[in-house]
């Protein structure tokens, strides 16, 4: 118990941290939901209040300062709210072979759900599925596009 | 498609003479002059096999055009356009249209199904008969049956195997970027006979043709799961390859077609495993941390070729499959990936990404002998043709702010007959199938 409640207070102090580094999450974000706890409620929620995407480096997987916060507050809300799975996706950007890239989409989907799972998360609840460079979020062919295409995002399961 | 509705009769040689050094293209040279040819349109004296006739020849001139190793003649310098089929051409006609290879022929309706096809190819200057061959086929079957017949004028005149009688199975895509809609489709190599194989309500990636059969297998996000997919041509038929935990992609059959090599991603790791499609038995091939993906076979089945990141970006490895010994083959600059045997087993092909831009290239299989066959923007996933000796590939090229789409490229092993499939929508991911049987 005593170890739950200073978890809370460690996921509260990191989404507070997150609200200055990146502006995602509003403090609340283990608590703040309030929806009906249809999909479509909960993924409103996961995108506008928590953060529902991570970015990686060119060819990386691993999670970086940045991307530990907001995985932090998402961990700390997938927790206090039950009753979903999440699907991890993992996505590339256009700059690497097709095979290879829906390689490294599997091995960065995975290596944020080690993450959540090591910050408590039912690996039970998680599911994760590469995209490779096939759903890019951004249309250009620019820097910038590509760092806004190399990501996970969190979707709620079905 | 009817296949194997192809019956070669005979052949002819009733006008046989000396052997002198005929007309002949050595491939491997880059021919910088394409020979002269006249192919005469297949004559009848009806209407409709007249048409008919007109037709095949057009899709033979078509065939050895693309090749770049031929130009065909035009009409218009042709002094006459008929030869008797039982007589040896007036050869002086032909030296002045500057023709070095003639093709003439006729068809004949046997009945209201079956058609017949004769044809003589001559070497003009030696005034000598190289092929004479009859053919027989169904006559909704006469596309195949052109590109039977380039195969064997292209075979007769270059010495290799031909690969008109193939055809190439792509992904069809449409739509924006962000929302990509990626279908299965397959046409003839020359791009008629087009047909879409998936209905595109879900993704369709890196089909790969079984050298030995009609086989297709592809990746494919049925139920929004992303594994791997057999399709039979013949009967329409597909189902998923073995249900494993885990993404399985980069299929890529045996040369004999009864096995499969392909990657298994599973937490985090991607390793290569091999399936015998009979027994459906598995077994792994890589157990490494790291990502082993793109395996390739040679043609003998006894090796692989497959990229892997393990010693820290893409690099090109050959593995034994009996003793399971690997060698890196790659050591140039860059990263190498999506290696794949030539069917006549002296190159590997491959994709190289360096300095912001993408190579088609090819090695010997020591990794030697690297060389560039094309550079592009973006340019990845070469596929053989049959004989070894022409590359298909995709392409985009750069814009201010995006890329263009992609498109189906056709390339000689020179790297100096560069051409563009034609297909309804843009194009990727081509895989060339074996000649049809």
């Amino acid at each position: 118990m005593k170890k739950n409640v200073l978890l809370l207070v460690l996921g509260l102090f990191l989404v507070a941290s997150c609200e200055t580094t990146s502006g995602v999450g509003d403090g609340t974000g283990a608590q703040g939901y309030t929806g009906d706890g249809s999909r479509s409620s909960l993924q409103d929620y996961l995108i506008n209040e928590v953060g529902d995407r991570v970015y990686f480096e060119t060819d990386k997987h691993n999670i970086n300062s940045s991307s530990a916060f907001k995985l932090e507050t998402q961990a700390n809300w997938i927790k206090s709210t039950p009753g979903f799975t999440i699907i991890l996706e993992g996505h590339c950007d256009e700059r690497g072979t097709r095979e290879y890239n829906l390689a490294l989409g599997e091995r960065r989907a995975n290596s944020v759900k080690e993450f959540l799972v090591s910050l408590g998360v039912d690996a039970s609840r998680i599911m994760t599925v590469s995209y490779g460079k096939e759903r890019p979020a951004a249309e250009g062919s620019t820097s910038e596009s590509w760092s806004e295409n190399r990501r996970v995002v969190t979707v709620i399961g079905e | 498609m009817d296949l194997k509705k192809i019956l070669i009769i005979f052949i002819f040689y009733i006008f046989s003479s000396d052997c002198k050094s005929e007309v002949r293209i050595d491939i491997t040279e880059g021919n910088v002059n394409p020979i002269p040819i006249a192919i005469l349109d297949f004559q009848n004296n009806s209407l409709e096999m007249n048409s008919l006739g007109k037709k095949i020849s057009g899709v033979i001139r078509n065939n050895l055009e693309r090749t770049g190793l031929f130009t065909n003649l035009r009409k218009e310098t042709f002094i006459t356009e008929k030869v008797n089929f039982n007589r040896k051409p007036d050869f002086s006609d032909w030296r002045v249209t500057t023709a070095q290879v003639l093709i003439h022929g006729r068809i004949i309706e046997l009945d209201n199904k079956k058609i017949s096809l004769e044809f003589r190819l001559w070497d003009v200057f030696q005034e000598k008969q190289m092929v004479a061959q009859q053919l027989q086929t169904n006559k909704n079957n006469w596309r195949r049956i052109a590109h039977v017949i380039s195969d064997i004028i292209y075979s007769r005149i270059t010495g290799e195997s031909g690969y008109f009688d193939t055809r190439i199975v792509y992904i069809s895509e449409s739509g924006l970027k962000t929302k990509r809609k990626k279908r299965l489709a397959i046409m003839d190599q020359d791009g008629a006979n087009h047909k879409f194989l998936t209905d595109g309500s879900y993704l369709a990636l890196t089909p790969r043709f079984s050298p030995a059969s009609q086989l297709v297998a592809y990746l494919s996000y049925f139920g929004r799961v992303p594994r791997i997919f057999l399709l039979d041509l013949e009967t329409g038929k597909q189902k998923v390859l073995g249900d494993f935990p885990g993404m399985t992609f980069s299929p890529r059959f045996s040369p004999n077609g009864e096995r499969l090599v392909m990657s298994l991603a599973r937490e985090g790791n991607t390793d290569l495993y091999e399936m015998n499609l009979k027994s459906m038995n598995l077994s792994r091939l890589t157990k490494f941390k790291g990502i082993d993906t793109a395996p390739s076979y040679s043609p003998d089945g006894k090796d692989i070729v497959f990229e892997s990141d393990r010693s820290g970006r893409q690099q090109i490895y050959t593995m034994n499959l009996k003793s399971k010994k690997i060698k890196r083959i790659s050591f140039g600059k860059g990263k190498y990936a999506t290696p794949v045997w030539s069917p006549r087993g002296d190159l590997i092909a491959f994709t190289k990404f360096l300095n912001g831009e993408f190579y088609i290239g090819v090695m010997y299989k020591d990794g030697k002998g690297e060389r560039v066959v094309y550079k592009a923007y973006l340019v990845e996933g070469p596929t053989w043709a049959p004989n070894g000796r022409v590359l298909a590939f995709y392409s985009q090229n750069k814009t201010k702010k995006n890329i263009t789409n992609p498109k189906i490229k056709v390339i000689d092993l020179t790297g100096r007959n560069l051409r563009e499939l034609i297909t309804p929508s843009d194009a990727s991911d081509p895989a060339w199938s074996g000649l049809l049987p």
